[in-house]
Formats: C-alpha cells, structure tokens, sequence
C-alpha cells in the first residue's frame, strides 16, 4: 500500500488516534512464517477532541479488537505505527502525562464477576482510584463521590456500599464498574464487551447508561463488541475488523443497515433477528474448512469469500473510500478513490449529522 | 427452514416409528425440580406442562436462574444432587422416562431422546479419535457390528453434519469450534432420536458459526422427523429456529405458543417487556430494560414471581399465583389479566419512561421497582453453600463465550494504579 501524507482534514490534534498500527505476536524465537501471528495490521482509528462520539469496533473471535483495547490501554506495545492521545505518542509519555491518560482513558471490562476481588467489599473498587489520583480530600468527599457516582448509573449506594461481591448480581457489578469509570471525570471510555455476561432484561438498561454518558456527560465512547445489533443502537460509527484488519469502516447507518464488503454482509445476514420476516436464508454459507488448503497472502476473508478474485489471494486491499460515511477494503471496490488508513476518521460522521437512513 | 409442522419426513437412516393414537412424541406434565439447600427447597422447574410433536421446534427462552438449563436435565433425567425432580412427569411416546429402571433409562438415552449439551468444546473425549467416539455410541446401543458397516455410518453422518469423512480420523483438539459442535451433533443423532434437546448449542461460537451449526441442527431434525427442544437466552436465535416457545421466568413455564404469534401478540407483561428490551437493527430507539431484577428462587415474592416487576400488577398478583390457561389458539399464558382481557393491553403511561429525563431520575424510577430481600437471600445461599463446599456459583450468567481482556490484564491495570 503506498503511503500518503495524512490528511489535515480537522485542525484540530484528535483526542486519540490509532495510526496504522501493526500487532505481531511471535512464538518461539525463531522468526518463520507460521511462528508470527498478526493480530492486527495497519489499522487506524479516532476519536476527536472537541465532541464527544461513540465508536465501535466490531468483529468475532480472532479479530483483533482485544487486540486493539489491550495496545489502547498500554497492556502491550505496536510492533509498527503509533497511538496518539492530545497528540503525544502513549509509549514515550512523561510520568505525568501516563497519569493523565491513565485517569482520561476509562476501561470497563467483559467480565462483572473476574474484576473484582472477592476478599474485598465493592467499595474496594471504587476508592482505590480515587486514592491513587487524589480525587478527594478526606474520607468525607470520598464517600460522596462514590455515592454521586452510583447513583448516576442508578444504583442505591446505602444498598451497594459495604456490600461483598457475591452479593450483588452481575448486572449491578457491571453497573458499578460504569460508576467507577465515571467517577473518574475521563474523556474516554474503552468498554470491552460490557454486557455479554449479563442477562437480557438488564442489558438494556446498561446499554442505555453507556449511550447516556455518551450523549449527557460527554463522555466518548469506545465500544468493543461482537453483537453489531447493540453497536447499531449504541454507536455512531463503526470499524469492522476481520483477522486483524479493517474490513469496512464508517457510519452505523451505512455499515450495518447496508453493509458492502462481503464479510460484513455475511456477519450481518448471520445476526439472528427477532423479526420473523428477515429469516436466515437457505443458503450454503461457504465455509473456512472448504478452502483450507490454500493459504492467503492477500485479503484474509478470501477462502470464505464467494466473490474472491484472483487479485484477492495475492494482494492486501486497500480501503477504498466508497461514499463519504463508509469506506471497505475490498477490490470489488477498486474503482472508487483509495483511503490511506490513517485518513479513516474521513468516513466517521460527527454525531447528530446522522446520514439519511437506507433502505 | 419452513419445514411443516406434522409431515415427517424420512431418510434411508430413520428408524420407523411405532404408530401412537396421540400425535405427541413429547409430553410433560406438571414437572418440577427442586434444590435442596440448607434454608428450604427451592423450585428450580415448578408445575411445567407442554407438549411437542414429532418435526416440531421449541425455543425454550429464559434468563439466568429461569431454570432452563435445569429442564433440559430433568428432560433427560440427569437431574444431580442437591438437584430432584419432585414430581410430575415426562412422556416420551407414552412412556414415563421418570419410572424407567436404570438400564430401560440407558437404552432410551441416545437412542430415543438424546442431548446436545452446552460447550461443544467439553463434551468430547481429547483423546479418542471422533470416528471411536461415535461407534462407542453406536455399539453401546445397537450392539457389535462389522467395521465396514460402522465406517460406512460414521461417513454418513459425518456428511448429515455437513464434515468431511477426514474428520473421522481426527482429534478434538484437530477441529474448530463450529465443527467440534457439529460433531458433538451427529454423535448427539447417530441413532436418530425421537426428541433432541439442544442446551445452548451456540453460545460460544460466532454469528456466523451459529448459523452454519443451527441450519445444520435444523437439517438433521428434517431428515430424521424429530422433535427439537432448543433452550437459549436469545430470543433471535429462537425466533429463526423454533415453531413454538415457552418462556421461562423463576422456573416457571410463563407463556407457551406459536413463535410468530408470541413474538408479534405476546400476553404475558414479562414476554412483551423482554421482546421490547432487546436491541434491534430495523431501527434505533431507546433501550429500555426491565426494572428490578429476576427473583431470587429462595425468596419468592409472594403470588405471581414477576409482580414485582410488572407494570400491570393488580392485587390479587400478590396474592396468588396465577395458573396457566389457555389464551387464544394453542396458546398458553400464566397471568391474572386472562380471561377476563382478550389481549395484552398497552403498557401503562407510567413504565414508557421519558426518553429526555437524566440518566438518575430514570434509573431512581427503575430501583423504586427493586423488590428487597433478593441480595440477602442469596448472600445467606451463598454463604450457606460455601460452607457445605458445594460447587454451584451465585448468580450469573452463562451467555459468555466471546474472549475478552483477561484477569491478567486486569492485575497489569491495578498494578500500575489504576
């Protein structure tokens, strides 16, 4: 792919960028094609400063965006390209500034049950980063900043606080896990599968907090998933990844409701809907085992591509800028304008500027 | 996926049937199981009726601690201590699976009413080859026979499944977790049972593989005629699958009938407010979650479980529990608002909350509905369990499946102070 200068489309700095970053995993010290494993390659992603938005990044198994929230939260370092937050590269900041991105960076992780640890009451959880960034004074203002903070996510704290783990359910742990992130005044929030181990009927309603901090507190949400159902209802934008790269990328009204890469449509049309009249079709879905004799060095979903070109098997595709909210790496789009990775934030469309709904 | 209801078809591979004067291969009557635990029984499946014909489809949907996964059990008598079933019982033909002696039990399993168990990925033996995984089966059952014949069926049902005959010849550690599960399915069919139930068959594996392995589901249970009891928290995956439902709340069956009519015309208040709770792609809109929390099965709110979540709820909701009666054609529902109502009448003004109101106004009205006693009785559950050493966890949820950041990343988060 040939490298373009970065657009400066915004003049503003984003508030954080992912810039073509590349993730190796090596097994064993000798480095051979099968002992590298590439986990994520050349992708690019941002959120600007100056408004707050909502971001998905959508993909099944395997596809990297564990990855990505990992290398976003400093847990591991690219093997190439960068990430940016205010501009500063996260891997070089000085002490105060890993701080600050410490506090300004929010996770909130998959599972309810493993982040807390089971010797501990609740309130464990929320005072300790209260302590380490010096967020409050005494005891007192302590007390009242987790009590402000519960009751935001809608959670009593005289029926929270003091409690042990076990006692809550998991849905009202996942609930304090928002509280404590939102404690914490960030700018971000990364949250990782937040609510595929909680059961349905609570589901809703943290979905509905997430969207919330988004749209009342001005928090920008980072939202990592498998289910494109809830990235449709909570995002405004979407990054789709297959086997580490950005398959399509753009708005949610774009890339769900009328998905153009073959991946993408795939995983859409496999999404069991409750509608009755979107059955799933009859058709032979063609599969991964029928083409594993032939290695790809080119688009990683060509073996279970029906419409694989000869081009596909040998070359990575570039993103090609199909409309101005979308953008899909496919050379059945080769007609359209090439998009440098780093430009992907091009196809991301501010909040409230929702693209006319299709279909 | 349109298969009629009645017709059965038959393959080459399918056993007759005897004929019976009732057309229902699978019938449950009044069944209940209950928990022992050291504060009092607790009714994990309680007074559940349904009845299914041979080709037909039922999604059993239910949420964590619906009791779901313990009918899928008592289905297939597997109930373990401090598990029982207390009473009731499952016909499969006419015959009461829970009066049957232990080897009559033995010869029945499999071969009449057989079991795809939840996490593919456990169930099989990583040590023997797939092809002596399902001879096992078959040989325990029907007997020796000669190899040649044994391959043969091993190949064929391998390719009912959709794998290659390579596969025959493979490890479990060799496969993909689509295709360990479709293995674990044509084991799970190798003799052509009369009724399949599939626990959760899905839940760890990708949308697309879920599909592939839920087609490939629906296709053996067409070519053998049998009856398929799917159980799941999906509601999609239901609604694509099944040709009837039953919805679970507490253990109790709380709405029973035709996917398309319960999906479109639901009676029950907790049918209608979990359909409107989940996120859907033809539009987006408020989410709206149920207020309060399931129950707690140890401290029951008295009358009907969901009252204290309903919006509907009248009096006698808190006083007596409702039983189920029939609520249109072959329609089953267990609510206090029939017969006197035809239909279930729109949600009261006071639970469509206002979508602009800030997020604490919305979440103080959704904590007022919190019935009390729920974290208590569990915490003394909890505790009680822990002392006896017994392995069973505290309430959560099993729809897991998609790796995420792991506890080590975590440790990493709290060590660098966070």
């Amino acid at each position: 792919m040939a490298e373009q200068p970065i657009p400066t489309s915004s003049a503003e700095t984003p508030l954080l960028e992912l810039r073509n970053v590349t993730k190796v995993f090596q097994s064993g010290i000798r480095k051979t094609a099968t002992s590298q494993t590439v986990a994520l390659r050349e992708a690019s992603l941002v959120v600007p400063s100056g408004f707050p938005t909502a971001t998905a990044v959508a993909g099944e198994s395997g596809s990297g965006k564990t990855t990505m929230a990992r290398l976003l939260l400093g847990f591991i370092k690219p093997t190439s390209g960068q990430i940016l937050y205010k501009g500063v590269d996260i891997t070089k900041m000085d002490r105060e500034q890993a701080r600050a991105y410490r506090r300004e960076v929010q996770p909130i992780f998959q599972d309810p049950f493993e982040v807390y640890n089971p010797f501990y009451r609740v309130d464990h959880v929320l005072t300790t980063p209260l302590r380490n960034f010096g967020l409050a004074k005494d005891e007192k203002e302590m007390r009242r900043r987790m009590e402000e903070a519960l009751e935001m996510v809608g959670l009593r704290p005289r029926e929270t606080l003091g409690r042990y783990p076990h006692e809550l359910s998991g849905g009202q742990r996942q609930r304090i896990m928002v509280a404590r992130a939102l404690m914490l005044r960030p700018k971000i929030i990364m949250a990782d599968e937040p609510v595929s181990m909680v059961d349905a009927s609570l589901r809703a309603t943290i979905l509905d907090e997430l969207r919330k901090l988004n749209t009342e507190f001005g928090i920008s949400l980072l939202y990592i998933t498998h289910d494109l159902t809830t990235a449709y209802q909570v995002c405004d934008n979407i990054v789709v990844l297959y086997q580490g790269s950005v398959t399509e990328a753009g708005s949610v009204e774009r890339v769900i409701r009328d998905p153009k890469h073959p991946y993408t449509q795939l995983l859409v049309s496999s999404i069991p809907q409750t509608d009755r009249s979107q059955r799933w079709g009859d058709d032979e879905i063609p599969t991964a085992e029928a083409n594993v004799g032939r290695a790809t060095t080119g688009c990683r979903f060509a073996p279970r591509c029906a419409s694989a070109m000869e081009t596909c098997w040998s070359e990575i595709p570039p993103l090609f800028h199909l409309d101005t909210d979308r953008a899909a790496s496919c050379y059945l789009y080769r007609d359209a304008p090439v998009l440098p990775s780093e430009g992907i934030g091009q196809v991301f469309h501010r909040p409230h500027e929702t693209p006319t709904p299709v279909g | 996926m349109n298969q009629p209801m009645t017709t059965v078809p038959a393959t080459d591979l399918a056993t007759p049937a005897p004929a019976t004067a009732s057309s229902a291969v699978l019938q449950v009557q009044d069944l209940q199981v209950a928990y022992r635990t050291p504060i009092g029984d607790v009714r994990a499946v309680d007074h559940v009726s349904f009845s299914l014909e041979a080709g037909q489809r039922l999604g059993l949907i239910g949420e964590s601690g619906s009791g779901k996964t313990t009918m899928a059990t008592a289905l297939m008598r597997l109930t373990r201590p401090p598990g029982r079933i207390a009473g009731g019982r499952v016909l499969l033909d006419g015959t009461d699976l829970l009066q049957l002696d232990d080897n009559a039990l033995r010869r029945v399993r499999l071969r009449e009413i057989a079991l795809v168990p939840q996490g593919a990925m456990n169930s099989l033996n990583p040590v023997m080859r797939i092809e002596d995984q399902m001879i096992d089966a078959i040989v325990a059952h029907e007997g020796r026979q000669s190899r040649k014949v044994l391959a043969t069926r091993v190949t064929q049902q391998l390719a009912r499944v959709g794998l290659a005959p390579q596969v025959a010849r493979r490890y479990p550690h060799e496969l993909s977790g689509g295709m360990k599960q479709r293995t674990v399915m044509a084991i799970s069919t190798v003799l052509n049972p009369k009724v399949i139930v599939a626990d959760e068959p899905t839940s760890a594996l990708d949308v697309v593989v879920q599909r592939q392995v839920m087609q490939t589901l629906g296709r053996i249970q067409e070519g053998i005629g049998s009856a398929v009891v799917l159980i799941g928290h999906d509601m999609g995956l239901i609604a694509q699958f099944a040709d009837l439902i039953g919805v679970m709340y507490a253990g109790r069956l709380v709405e029973f009938g035709p996917v398309d009519d319960v999906l479109t015309s639901p009676r029950h208040p907790y049918t209608r407010m979990l359909i409107e709770s989940i996120p859907k792609l033809t539009a987006k809109g408020r989410l709206v979650g149920i207020p309060g929390l399931p129950p707690a099965l140890l401290a029951l709110p008295p009358g009907c479980s969901f009252s204290p979540r309903c919006p509907y709820v009248f009096e006698r909701c808190t006083t007596e529990a409702p039983v189920s009666q029939s609520v249109g054609p072959s329609r089953v529902a267990a609510c206090h608002l029939y017969p006197d109502r035809a239909d279930l009448p729109p949600l009261p003004a006071s639970v469509v909350l206002d979508p602009t109101a800030p997020l604490a106004v919305v979440a103080a009205a959704m904590e007022g509905q919190q019935e009390p006693g729920r974290a208590e009785a569990e915490a003394a559950l909890a505790d009680e369990l822990a002392a006896e050493g017994a392995t069973q966890t505290a309430a959560g949820d099993s729809a897991a499946g998609v790796t995420g950041l792991a506890q080590s990343d975590i440790h990493e988060l709290t060590r660098r102070g966070h």
